[in-house]
């Protein structure tokens, strides 16, 4: 096995003016195991080399302006690996500096690194993996989730096309594992509105689309038949961007096109987010994307618990971040909290078109008797997670 | 002193107002308006006016009290929301946010004097008792920025919490509070040094804050936390919570912003944002006695003159509720224009 690859780096500590009163440290790591990106068809939308850390800097520099008025010193470390690399390792390597992570991650290194001893007393947090198992039979106690999982972004997508009466779909899901299970969430989550998937096909065109999707789409999508609303799975954003317009049928597109379910988007402003939008621009010279924000929010979400707790203990924060008293106020227009069951970042979750917000789930009329939040993805009862019993 | 000055004008031969388009780069045009609808007033005393502010409209309506109608469609910069009369209400202040400026207005002509230093994206402000000093909080630098209105220079910048909005002063001028929508916190400013002396957390989005009952409480409004905290202003402690619940609207949707108390201060109206409601609050109980159905999404509001009608500005529906004081009855919607924000009274 080769040398694990390892990348220190320390982002920022500036602390400043600090009043005369006791400081809390509160130093927080940032852990990246580095993927190998398929190719996609289009160079459009290059896929940042900052996605998700920058918003955990953005987060960063909100939590030190608030820690400079109460003595808290934040400090965030990064801990890249590469493509390859020893996981645990590195893993080890980030609990060694401190007992409080973010971690982009593949749903498996994650399980195996929640499950490290030296991260049995510490507060990790998923930042970047959507993957339901997580939330569900797979989830670990010390292991908190921002980003929404895809079965909450598929519920959000239906409770718009069941308020619309689109109740027919259609389903075109590319052949990427990642495919494959938002293909199945919005199945699950077709079934739990009482829409009917109709018809269904699979991707597995190797062409170029760029020169002849006018040609191969309208031929490709006629044998779907009749239908409301095309939902498209493809989580690379390999093919989807050329369906819209083609289709055999006149029919609106959604799912990884058209109109997206995501955590967040440049569309995104209501609700005070222009500023967040301006601020992360500021920083980061691009739009804030999904995974940006997951980071922002578990960042924010410790900060705001070092506020209220004045502690920087792990198992203090745990405890107040799955509490009932804790809320963050998150940009989309309602108290951002964590769900006691499995850790997921409860969200209002926008569906977004390429130019604005469409809506946003949950949507009006879809109620629940504690959280209407709760209408998407794993509620208590469907979750078989049994850690956070 | 107003009508003289209007009638002047339209002696001097300016142009007839048409029903059409209201100019808006010609004053001449303007005056002619507004002229027409003070001599149209049946009331013999000159009718107080509510100014609104339209943040996506980058204008203000300017409302007849009496009547209820727009008299007047003024273009300020862009994003206006707070805005402010000067004592003598000679001079408005208008926080035009992207334009990262505060702009200096002739509430007579409309007319754009000049502008003022405010350091960038500045939301709320408040104008010192000593009718100089303008306390601006800019929300996209974490600061608070004096602004010498004589002098129209910077004379300090106060670090503040991330996204600072709320803006308050007390009675007697000492202390001046700026609210920190993402650091939760009120920032006590001892206006003679300009050094912060006290941060006290509140519920999360702080929006909007207030002294009140001479200056003895602070109040600040909790947007996502869904409370008024009542601070006791000597010992900046926590005195009380205020918190909401209307039937039917989920507690996620009841997010109090603005807020106003009659002059007796022992009622407060606090509008609760996308509930589409005012709550009625006795501000010796701090207990919510009625709730109001208002617009959609309600900002902010503004009394008469005598305190008999209150004016909300409802967002997302882009109109003004008028809103009877003694009754708590809603009379009368206004439209103007798109998301209505900050709202100031004129007489």
């Amino acid at each position: 096995m080769r040398a694990p690859a390892l990348f220190l780096a320390a982002i920022a500590a500036l602390v400043s003016a600090a009043p005369a009163r006791a400081d809390l440290a509160v130093p927080m790591a940032y852990l990246r195991l580095l993927q190998d990106r398929p190719p996609v068809l289009s160079n459009l939308d290059p896929h940042p080399d900052d996605l998700g850390l920058a918003g955990a800097e953005l987060a960063l520099a909100d939590n030190v302006t608030t820690g400079r008025f109460l003595g808290h010193d934040y400090a965030l470390r990064l801990i890249d690996l590469a493509p390859g690399g020893d996981a645990l390792a590195a893993a080890r390597a980030a609990l060694a500096q401190t007992r409080l992570v973010m971690i982009e991650a593949p749903a498996a290194d994650l399980i195996a690194i929640a499950d490290l001893p030296e991260a049995q007393s510490a507060l990790l947090f998923d930042v970047a993996s959507p993957d339901t198992a997580l939330r569900d039979g797979d989830c670990r106690a010390n292991l908190l989730h921002t980003l929404p999982s895809r079965a909450m972004r598929a519920d959000a997508l239906m409770q718009f096309a069941h308020a619309r009466r689109w109740d027919r779909l259609a389903l075109i899901s590319g052949s990427h594992p990642e495919d494959q299970a938002f293909a199945e969430a919005l199945r699950s989550s077709a079934a739990k509105f009482g829409l009917k998937i109709r018809a269904e096909a699979t991707w597995a065109f190797d062409a170029d689309m760029r020169r002849n999707a006018s040609e191969e789409v309208p031929v490709f999508t006629q044998k779907l038949g009749d239908y409301d609303l095309l939902l498209v799975a493809d989580e690379l954003g390999d093919f989807a961007r050329y369906i819209p317009y083609n289709t055999w049928r006149p029919r609106p597109v959604a799912g990884s096109e058209g109109l997206v379910p995501t955590a967040w988007a440049a569309p995104v402003e209501q609700w005070g987010a222009a500023q967040l939008q301006g601020r992360f621009h500021d920083l980061a010279q691009r739009d804030m994307q999904a995974e940006d924000y997951a980071a922002w929010a578990a960042v924010r979400a410790l900060g705001e618990a070092v506020t209220r707790t004045a502690s920087a203990d792990p198992a203090t924060l745990r405890a107040f971040l799955l509490s009932p008293e804790f809320e963050l106020a998150g940009f989309k227009g309602r108290a951002l909290s964590f769900r006691p069951w499995n850790g997921q970042l409860r969200q209002p979750i926008p569906l977004v078109t390429r130019g604005a917000l469409a809506d946003q789930a949950p949507l009006p009329g879809y109620l629940h008797q504690s959280n209407e939040l709760d209408t998407l993805g794993l509620d208590a009862p469907e979750s078989r997670c049994e850690a956070f019993r | 002193m107003n009508r003289f000055l209007l009638f002047r004008n339209i002696l001097g031969g300016r142009r007839p107002a048409t029903a059409g388009r209201r100019g808006a780069d010609s004053p001449p045009l303007r005056l002619a308006i507004s002229a027409l609808a003070l001599c149209l007033a049946t009331s013999p005393l000159a009718a107080g006016e509510i100014w609104v502010s339209n943040e996506k409209d980058n204008t203000l309506s300017v409302i007849d009290a009496d009547r209820f109608e727009v008299t007047r469609t003024i273009p300020t910069g862009e994003r206006p929301r707070g805005i402010t009369f000067s004592r003598d209400f000679s001079r408005l202040y208008i926080c035009a946010s992207d334009s990262d400026t505060v702009q200096v207005m002739d509430p007579e002509t409309g007319e754009i004097l000049h502008d003022l230093p405010s350091g960038e994206d500045p939301e709320q402000f408040v104008l010192h008792p000593d009718n100089r000093h303008l306390y601006i909080a800019n929300e996209n630098d974490a600061v608070t920025t004096v602004v010498d209105v004589e002098t129209r220079k910077v004379v300090d910048q106060i670090d503040v919490g991330i996204e600072p909005e709320g803006m308050a002063v007390s009675p007697d001028g000492a202390i001046v509070v700026t609210t920190s929508e993402t650091t939760n916190m009120a920032h006590w400013i001892d206006t003679e040094t300009r050094k912060i002396v006290g941060n006290t957390l509140v519920d999360a989005r702080p929006r909007h804050a207030e002294f009140v009952k001479n200056g003895s409480e602070l109040w600040v409004s909790s947007e996502i936390g869904g409370t008024i905290t009542v601070f006791d202003v000597p010992t900046q402690a926590e005195k009380a919570k205020i918190r909401f619940e209307v039937k039917g609207i989920h507690p996620d949707r009841i997010q109090p912003v603005g807020f106003e108390l009659t002059d007796d201060e022992k009622t407060a109206f606090v509008a609760l944002g996308p509930a589409n409601h005012v709550a009625v609050v006795n501000a010796e109980t701090y207990e919510v006695e009625d709730y109001i159905l208002v617009g959609r999404r309600v900002w902010h509001m503004a009394f008469n003159g005598d305190k008999s009608r209150l004016f909300t500005t409802n967002g997302v529906s882009g109109d003004v509720t008028v809103i009877d004081v003694a009754s708590r009855e809603p009379i009368r919607t206004v439209k103007v224009g798109r998301f209505p924000w900050g709202a100031a009274y004129r007489p």
